[in-house]
């Protein structure tokens, strides 16, 4: 085992932050690092937060760590922002919601950049967790960046999502019905003291009531909450525990979880085959090449790659 | 495929509310292709330590316009220190005196940059110091 795994596995603070980056960075030692920690994984609630742009993630996020922290939990929160897709760089400002914990040992709160990934996370977001569940965190929280109607990648990630709206958003709800709507374990509806709040939970459940037609039992909570006036978080947080409860007693937990191995081995599979193509067929250092003889209507696109694939493939074989 | 994005925190220390500066630093780092974490005003040099190992940045900027830069900026770098971080670097800016640069320098803040500095300066300070944070 290394240094590096062991203080890792023993909670400190330096050693956690550096894995996180070095899966961020994907340098040289990921793979082994990933590898030496999984069989320490597996024992931390896993909650996403997701919703549009200044729902209140962040502000949630912070009275969220506060209610873990009330019952001894020890909690860590990734927080994903856009990188700039123009120069790369990102303005991570998710944890100043939530700098009053910055001083509790219990807490670590980790900023990533989207880093040119499309889904509402990073790339790297899956290693990241596996890193700070492994350090012995009770509960992790992961907040995406503000999502618009696709960015679904968040529910491969955890175990419950929560979908974060607030009023104001009127017929968006329409437009949402088809992507990040379907998503939310739970829904929040937040800033309930503004005015609409109350609608906006009409549109939801309404929503929501096409899905389950006839199993109303079965309908996601729709929670009230302020935020800001830190109202309505004890039924949120009893709302959680009751999903819990749910998930685990009916095995889909354990069905989800499995369901999120598949998945990364599905990425971790097509990953390996792209780069053992790539060393092989010398893809990358040629496709500028190539691109001018198709341009040239030297040779056709699936014609040209399905040649080079069956030259390689019988090259393998001999 | 391996990339070394550079981090900075850009952290306010101190009781002024004046964060103009902190905020224009801030979004001209990301605009220049850095990775740069925020957390707002009035925080404790403890929480800004603890900050910057959770997130594991290259560079701590530190913005001041109340006059306490020779207490807390030391004392960052002091905690830095202590905490087996003296490989972060640390810049300051805001309202500090001239006369007040070379013991900050001594005291661990390897550059201060005073109200009017090109935010390029910032950048080639930052670039200067890239090979030392690969290593």
């Amino acid at each position: 085992m290394t240094d590096l795994t062991r203080d890792i596995i023993r909670g400190k603070t330096r050693a956690i932050a550096r894995g996180i980056s070095l899966v961020e960075n994907n340098t040289a030692g990921r793979e082994e690092l990933i590898d030496a920690l999984f069989p320490h994984t597996g024992r931390a609630r896993i909650w996403g937060i997701t919703g549009p742009p200044g729902a209140g993630k962040s502000t949630l996020a912070d009275l969220l760590i506060s209610s873990e922290r009330k019952k001894g939990h020890r909690v860590a929160v990734v927080a994903v922002d856009p990188s700039s897709p123009f120069t790369g760089g990102a303005l991570l400002g998710d944890r100043l919601r939530m700098q009053s914990h910055a001083e509790d040992d219990g807490v670590f709160i980790r900023s990533m950049a989207s880093r040119g990934h499309l889904g509402g996370v990073s790339g790297a977001t899956l290693d990241a967790i596996k890193v700070l569940d492994a350090a012995g965190f009770d509960t992790i929280i992961v907040e995406t960046i503000g999502v618009g109607q696709t960015e679904v990648d968040i529910i491969e990630l955890t175990d419950i999502v929560l979908l974060v709206l607030v009023p104001g958003m009127g017929d968006e709800i329409q437009a949402m019905k088809a992507g990040v709507m379907e998503i939310g374990d739970i829904f929040v509806i937040n800033k309930s003291d503004k005015e609409g709040a109350e609608k906006l939970r009409t549109e939801v459940e309404y929503v929501l009531g096409f899905k389950y037609t006839g199993e109303k039992e079965k309908m996601n909570p729709v929670c009230m909450v302020s935020a800001k006036m830190n109202k309505g978080i004890e039924h949120l947080t009893g709302e959680m525990d009751e999903r819990f409860r749910q998930l685990e007693e009916a095995g889909e937990l354990r069905q989800k979880r499995k369901e999120r191995i598949r998945k990364e081995l599905l990425r971790i599979f097509s990953l390996k085959i792209h780069e053992l193509l790539d060393k092989k067929m010398d893809f990358y250092n040629n496709v500028g090449e190539w691109a001018e003889m198709i341009y040239n209507k030297d040779v056709k696109p699936y014609h040209f790659i399905n040649e080079r694939l069956r030259f390689f493939l019988k090259k393998e074989s001999e | 495929m391996s990339e070394r994005k550079l981090r900075i925190l850009i952290a306010k220390p101190g009781l002024d509310g004046h964060d103009r500066g902190a905020k224009y630093v801030a979004r001209a780092l990301k605009d220049e292709g850095y990775e740069v974490i925020y957390t707002g005003i009035r925080q404790t040099p403890e929480s800004i330590v603890r900050t910057a190992l959770q997130e594991d940045v290259d560079f701590v900027g530190l913005s001041l316009l109340s006059g306490a830069h020779n207490e807390l900026f030391p004392r960052i770098a002091e905690l830095l220190r202590e905490n087996d971080a003296a490989d972060i670097i640390v810049f300051g800016g805001g309202v500090i005196p001239e006369e007040d640069i070379p013991f900050l320098k001594e005291k661990g803040i390897r550059a201060v940059f005073t109200p009017g500095t090109p935010i390029q300066e910032i950048v080639d300070f930052i670039e200067s110091k890239r090979d030392e944070r690969h290593q």
